[in-house]
C-alpha cells in the first residue's frame, strides 16, 4: 500500500529565487497551491504592528488583471476555494481547485507577487474590517490574556505583538505604509510555492517557469534581527474582566522548531497536556491521560487544560492554559502545575510513556497527510523553519527521544525564571481557593 | 437544459461515492452499515448516528441527552474513564459522541491497524458504561463551566435570543447543551435512565471509511455491535406544529466587556425534505456563501466596510430548522446592519436571481464536489447524508444534474416562502451602548 506520504517531493529553484516544492497526489482530481512569504508579525516596526496581516487581506483586492470580484468569482465558480493566513514568522497564500483549474492558482499568486493595487478606498474599507477582526478576538478573555502574556514574555523581539497588530497602529496607518511592506517583502527569493496532488511534475515546472521565471531577481529583504535577552526571573501579568470563569496561562521562553530541543520539548508537552497536532487547521486526539489533565481537571481545579508548542523560526514559547473552575482559583492551579513539573524532574518517564507518545505522533502524522490542501501546508510550512524532511522525519525523531532527553529540556525550560505566568481574574468573581 | 449542462463543469461519475464502490448491509439488530474503501492514507474514520436526542428530553431536562452522550465515555462494567481513553489515547485514536436535536453522533478516528480495538471501545460504551458518580460529578462541573463560557459569548446569545423568538412552543427553542439551570438539576440516575430508554441499534447508522477491506469492515461491526438488542417500547412524539412569527420579531441581549457585537436574522427555513430544498440551499449560497460570503459579504463587508464576517446559513434537517444571516459588527453599527441585510433579504425574495448568479453558485456546487468528498471525513458526511434522507446510493453520481436543472423561478419560490422580509427575527448581543 502507497500512502500519500511515500510519495517523493521534487524540489528546485529558480534563477530569480523562488523556491519550489511538490508532490504528486493522484487520489483525487484535486490540486492545491501555496504561496510563501517570509514575512510575518516578527517583521514589523511598532507603529506598523499588524501591517503584515492587513498586506494579507489586500492580497484579495485585485490586480489590474484580476480585479477583486473577478479572482473571487473565477475561484468560486470552479468550485474551488482559497484563503490566506498571517503567522509570527510568514504569510500564506492559497487555492485549493479542481486539478483542470491548475492554471488559475499558478497565475494568480504570479500577478499578486508584484501587480496588487492597494486602492485607498480599499484601504479604508479594509480598515474598518480588520478593527473589527481585532474587536471580535477583544471579546474572548483569553484573547486579551494571550496579548498581555506574549508582550511581558518579549520586551526586545518582535514577537512581542499580536499578529492582528494594536488598535492604535490600525487606526493610523497609511495607504503606503502598506503598499511599501508588500514591496519590500513580495518577491520570488522571499517566497516558496509548493502543490499537492494530481499533476505531473515535469509539466508543471514548465507552466512555473512560464509564469514566474520572468519576474526579476531581488535579494532577499533582511529580516528584523532582536533576539531577547534571557529572562532573569518569573513575570506576572493580571488581566481583569467581567467575563465570570479564571483563566491562566503559564508560558515558557521555548526553543525554534529546528532546534534539537524542540522535539523532546514535544514528547514532554504531549506528557502533560496531551498529544497536539503542529497543523494550523487544528486536529489533534483527546489529553484525558495526560498527566495535567489527570491533575487539574480530575482533581476538580480547572473545566479543561492544554497545551502547545509552536513551531517558529526564532525562540518562542511553551504554553499551557487551563480554563479554571469558577469556585477554584487560578494560584491553585499554578501550585498543582508546578507539583507535575517538579515530578517530571525526579521521576524519568516511563518507557511506555514514550511509547505512547511516539504512536500518537504517528497517528497524527498520518491524519495531517490526508488531504492535498495538507500536504501542500506541510511542504511549505517547515520551509518557513527548518526544511521539507523536518516534517518527513517528523515520527522518527520522536521516536528517537528518550527520557533523558525529557529530563533534560525539562530542567533547561521549564523554570520558573523562564517563564510569564498570567491570570484572567474576573471583577466580580469568586475565584478563590 | 444540455447546453446549461454542457457549460457546468464536468465531473467523472465513477470516482464518486455510488453503488458500486459502497457497501450497504443492515445487521439483524437494525444497525445500517456503509463502507467505502480508501488506501491512501493509513488512517480510517468511523462516523454515525442512533436516533436519540433532545428531542427526546423534557424541557426542564435540557440538556440530558447531550450530558449522557458525553458521559457514556466516562466508564463502563470493565473498564474505568481512565482505562478507556488510555486504551484510545495510546494508539493515537479519538472517539467522542454528540448528542443533538435529533440523533447523537459516533466519531472515531485511528490508524487502520487499530479498528478493531476502535471498535471494541465503541461497542464497550454503547452497551455497557455505567456513569460512575464522582465522574457524572466532574462532567457535570465542566459542563456547568462551558455553559457559563457560552453565556459571555456574543455568537451563542444571539443565536439564542433568535432561537427563542423564531421557535416559540417548540423543541427547537431550546439549546442542546442545555442551561445552566437545567444541568444543576440533573442527577446520575437521568442519565442512566435515558440511556436505558432511548439508546439502541435500531436505526443506527455507521459509516466506515479508511485503509480497510469492505467486507472485514462490515464483520468487525457486526462483531462488535450485532449483539447489541436491547428491547425498548418507547417511541418518539411527532414534532408539534410551529407556529411562526407573524409579524417582526427583536430581542437585545446586553454582555459588558465586549467590543464587539453579534447579529442573527432570519426565518424559520425548510426541511431536508422540502421538495426545493437544494433550491433553498444553492439560493443560500448566492445571498450570503459565494466567494467571501455572497450578496451579504459584497454589501456589509466590502461595500461598508461594517463587518469581518457577514454569511448566511440554512440548516436544514429533518425538522424546520432555521435560516439566518450572522454578522459580527461594531455596537455602533448594528442598526445599519440590519438595514443592509434586511434590504438583501427582500431583494433576494422578492426578485430572481440572476442567471450569472444561478450558473455561478450551480458550477461552484458542482466542482467543488470532489473537493467536499476528498478526505475520510468527507465521504463519511456524504454517505451519512445519503442514508439518513434516503437519496440512494447513486445520489452523488446524480448531483451534477439535479443541481444543473434548478431554475431561477425555483430559488424565488423557496425564497418566499419561507424568508419574509416583513417577519424577519433579528436577535443581537453585545455591549450596551451609550446614548446621547
Amino acid at each position: 500500500m502507497n500512502s500519500n506520504a511515500d510519495a517523493p517531493i521534487h524540489q528546485h529553484r529558480l534563477r530569480n529565487g523562488l523556491t519550489i516544492r511538490m508532490q504528486e497526489v493522484r487520489t483525487s482530481p484535486i490540486v492545491s497551491v501555496w504561496m510563501w512569504y517570509r514575512v510575518g508579525s516578527r517583521d514589523e516596526h511598532a507603529g506598523l504592528t499588524g501591517v503584515s496581516h492587513w498586506v494579507e487581506h489586500m492580497q484579495f483586492k485585485g490586480t489590474p488583471h484580476f480585479p477583486a470580484d473577478v479572482l473571487d468569482r473565477e475561484i468560486s465558480r470552479c468550485g474551488g476555494y482559497w484563503n490566506a493566513m498571517t503567522w509570527l514568522d510568514w504569510t500564506a497564500y492559497y487555492e485549493t481547485l479542481p486539478s483542470d483549474k491548475l492554471d488559475l492558482g499558478l497565475r494568480l499568486e504570479a500577478d499578486r507577487m508584484i501587480n496588487s493595487l492597494f486602492e485607498p478606498p480599499e484601504v479604508e474599507s479594509e480598515r474598518t474590517v480588520i478593527i473589527s477582526e481585532r474587536q471580535g478576538h477583544e471579546n474572548e478573555p483569553t484573547f486579551r490574556l494571550a496579548e498581555e502574556v506574549q508582550a511581558a514574555a518579549f520586551r526586545v523581539h518582535a514577537y512581542h505583538h499580536e499578529v492582528i497588530g494594536d488598535l492604535v497602529d490600525l487606526q493610523s496607518m497609511t495607504r503606503e505604509d502598506l503598499y511599501r511592506h508588500y514591496r519590500q517583502y513580495y518577491i520570488p527569493s522571499n517566497a516558496v510555492l509548493t502543490i499537492a496532488g494530481d499533476f505531473h511534475s515535469q509539466a508543471m515546472l514548465k507552466k512555473i517557469r512560464s509564469e514566474y521565471g520572468s519576474l526579476a531577481r531581488v535579494a532577499p529583504p533582511e529580516r528584523l534581527q532582536r533576539p531577547e535577552p534571557v529572562q532573569r526571573g518569573e513575570r506576572r501579568v493580571v488581566v481583569e474582566g467581567p467575563d465570570p470563569t479564571p483563566f491562566l496561562q503559564v508560558s515558557y521562553h521555548a526553543p525554534p522548531a529546528n532546534d534539537p530541543d524542540f522535539f523532546p520539548l514535544t514528547v514532554l508537552d504531549s506528557v502533560l497536556t496531551g498529544a497536539a497536532s503542529l497543523n494550523l487547521f487544528g486536529g489533534g486526539i483527546s489529553n484525558k491521560t495526560s498527566r495535567l489533565y489527570r491533575a487539574l481537571v480530575e482533581g476538580e481545579i480547572a473545566a479543561s487544560v492544554h497545551g502547545g508548542l509552536a513551531a517558529t523560526s526564532d525562540p518562542y514559547l511553551y504554553s499551557i492554559h487551563a480554563t479554571i473552575r469558577p469556585d477554584r482559583s487560578p494560584e491553585r492551579a499554578l501550585e498543582v502545575i508546578d507539583q507535575e513539573i517538579a515530578r517530571v524532574l525526579e521521576e524519568a518517564l516511563s518507557e511506555d510513556e514514550l511509547v505512547k507518545a511516539s504512536k500518537q505522533a504517528r497517528a497524527l502524522f498520518a491524519f495531517n497527510s490526508e488531504s492535498v490542501t495538507n500536504i501542500a501546508f506541510w511542504l511549505g510550512f517547515s520551509e518557513m523553519f527548518a526544511d521539507y524532511s523536518w516534517f518527513a522525519e517528523y515520527p522518527q525523531r520522536v521516536e528517537a527521544v528518550s527520557a533523558q532527553d525529557i529530563l533534560r529540556v525539562a530542567a533547561k525550560y521549564l523554570r520558573s525564571s523562564n517563564r510569564v505566568v498570567g491570570i484572567y481574574r474576573p471583577q466580580n468573581g469568586l475565584a478563590h481557593g | 437544459m444540455a447546453e446549461i449542462i454542457a457549460a457546468l463543469p464536468q465531473l467523472d461519475v465513477r470516482r464518486l461515492p455510488g453503488p458500486e464502490t459502497v457497501l450497504r448491509r443492515v445487521l439483524p439488530n437494525g444497525i445500517t452499515v456503509l463502507v467505502r474503501e480508501n488506501f491512501t492514507s493509513s488512517s480510517v474514520v468511523i462516523s454515525g448516528y442512533m436516533h436519540v436526542g433532545s428531542l427526546d428530553e423534557k424541557p426542564e431536562q435540557a440538556g440530558l441527552a447531550y450530558l449522557t452522550a458525553q458521559g457514556l465515555m466516562r466508564g463502563t462494567a470493565s473498564r474505568s474513564f481512565q482505562d478507556i481513553f488510555e486504551t484510545v489515547e495510546s494508539i493515537g485514536a479519538q472517539i467522542a459522541f454528540v448528542g443533538r436535536t435529533h440523533t447523537t453522533r459516533v466519531f472515531g478516528k485511528a490508524l487502520a491497524e487499530d479498528l478493531p480495538l476502535l471498535l471494541d471501545v465503541i461497542a464497550d460504551v454503547l452497551q455497557d458504561s455505567v456513569f460512575p458518580g464522582i465522574e457524572f460529578e466532574r462532567m457535570k462541573a465542566q459542563h456547568l463551566t462551558a455553559l457559563a463560557l457560552r453565556d459571555q459569548d456574543t455568537q451563542s446569545r444571539a443565536v439564542l435570543a433568535f432561537d427563542d423568538l423564531a421557535y416559540p412552543n417548540h423543541p427547537y427553542r431550546l439549546p442542546t447543551g442545555g442551561f445552566q439551570e437545567t444541568i444543576q438539576q440533573l442527577h446520575v440516575e437521568d442519565l442512566r435512565e435515558f440511556r436505558a430508554q432511548h439508546y439502541s441499534p435500531n436505526g443506527m447508522v455507521l459509516v466506515i471509511v479508511g485503509a480497510v477491506e469492505a467486507q472485514k469492515a462490515l464483520a468487525a461491526i457486526a462483531d462488535a455491535l450485532g449483539d447489541w438488542n436491547p428491547s425498548l417500547t418507547y417511541e418518539r412524539p411527532a414534532l408539534g406544529e410551529l407556529e411562526k412569527p407573524r409579524t417582526k420579531q427583536r430581542k437585545d441581549v446586553h454582555l459588558e466587556g465586549k467590543s464587539q457585537s453579534d447579529l442573527v436574522i432570519g426565518a424559520v427555513g425548510p426541511t431536508r425534505h422540502h421538495e426545493k430544498y437544494l433550491a433553498a440551499v444553492l439560493g443560500n449560497n448566492i445571498l450570503g456563501r459565494f466567494g467571501l460570503f455572497g450578496r451579504l459579504g459584497e454589501a456589509v463587508r466590502k461595500t461598508a466596510g461594517l463587518a469581518y464576517y457577514a454569511y448566511s446559513t440554512l440548516t436544514g434537517g429533518p425538522g424546520p430548522g432555521p435560516w439566518q444571516v450572522i454578522a459580527g459588527v461594531h455596537p455602533a453599527n448594528i442598526e445599519r446592519t440590519i438595514q443592509i441585510v434586511s434590504d438583501e433579504i427582500r431583494r433576494f425574495s422578492t426578485q430572481p436571481v440572476s442567471q450569472e448568479e444561478l450558473h455561478d453558485n450551480q458550477a461552484n456546487f458542482i466542482g467543488g464536489l470532489p473537493l467536499r468528498i476528498e478526505s475520510n471525513e468527507g465521504v463519511c458526511g456524504a454517505l451519512i447524508h445519503i442514508e439518513r434522507y434516503d437519496l440512494g446510493l447513486d445520489y452523488y453520481q446524480r448531483y451534477p444534474r439535479t443541481i444543473a436543472a434548478i431554475t431561477r423561478e425555483d430559488v424565488l419560490e423557496v425564497a418566499r416562502e419561507f424568508l419574509d422580509p416583513d417577519r424577519l427575527v433579528i436577535a443581537a448581543a453585545g455591549p450596551k451602548i451609550e446614548e446621547g
